[in-house]
């Protein structure tokens, strides 16, 4: 039921790694008051902006990969939209997305499964009959 | 074939007449030289044959691809094929994240290359188009300009 979220926001470049540490802390609190968990926190450390975000030209960036509800979300972009170290920030929601690619990734491993015939019969019978019908 | 009938008929004079029926029978060979073919409507070739006849009406000869096939001035007519870079590797997931292989799929100018020119295929050019769109809002990649 709970929906899986990617969320990326970049912070600007001169601020400290503690403060940034403390940001980051901010924010996995928030989610599990809200009642979400977060998967990870991936910081992808100083990057070129491809163009000029309020003056600055580099930005540190930050990944955090979510699962939790949509109000989850819009608490923490409010969050966000009024922390002042943080530029700019983009959510991207993730768990249709990975429905589709595990489904793309069992149709394979059934093909992979079917072509080495005498190494596996019992599945070969089973398997192409449902893929090849 | 006149030059046939000559020395059979000669020595066998008494089998002239049925002989000469023969030879005029070889003699009128067109219609009955491919007895295989029935009366001109070119049914012999199997019924899949009919759909590629016309399907190569419609297109110019892919026999010349790009060089004397397109004589008519449609010179980009029919390029060397080119294939879905997703397609061929097995790329499932384009990921907004993966900026290199984005900037592939983006001219100089920091615009999208149409799907003609990149050769890649509907569904993926639609999931690569939301990518760079995200990519773009995320300071990825530029909206316009030089991808630095």
């Amino acid at each position: 039921m709970n929906r899986t979220y990617e969320l990326m926001f970049i912070v600007r470049p001169d601020m400290a790694e503690e403060d940034l540490g403390k940001l980051i802390s901010t924010l996995e609190t928030a989610v599990a008051s809200n009642g979400g968990t977060v998967k990870g926190v991936e910081r992808m450390g100083k990057r070129r902006l491809a163009y000029t975000v309020r003056k600055f030209h580099d930005g540190v960036y930050v990944l955090l990969l979510i699962e939790g509800k949509g109000d989850l979300i819009h608490e923490l972009e409010r969050r966000l939209r009024v922390s002042e170290p943080v530029i700019k920030f983009l959510t991207v929601r993730t768990d249709e997305e990975q429905k589709r690619l595990e489904k793309v990734k069992k149709i394979r491993d059934a093909h992979r499964k079917a072509t080495p015939a005498p190494a596996a019969p019992a599945e070969a019978g089973a398997e192409p009959a449902p893929v090849s019908a | 074939m006149a030059d046939e009938t000559k020395p059979t008929s000669a020595p066998a004079a008494p089998d002239a007449a049925p002989e000469r029926a023969s030879a005029d029978a070889v003699v009128v060979r067109p219609t009955g030289d491919r007895p295989d073919r029935p009366s001109g409507d070119r049914p012999d070739r199997p019924s899949g044959d009919r759909p590629s006849g016309d399907r190569s009406d419609r297109r110019p000869r892919p026999g010349g691809p790009g060089g004397p096939g397109g004589r008519e001035g449609g010179r980009k007519y029919f390029r060397r094929k080119k294939v879905c870079k997703f397609c061929v590797e097995k790329i499932d997931a384009i990921d907004y994240k993966d900026y290199r292989l984005l900037g592939q799929f983006v001219a100089e100018s920091g615009k999208i290359v149409p799907r003609r020119l990149s050769g890649v295929c509907t569904p993926h050019q639609r999931r690569l188009s939301t990518a760079i769109k995200q990519a773009r809002n995320i300071a990825l990649l530029p909206f316009a300009g030089r991808a630095s």
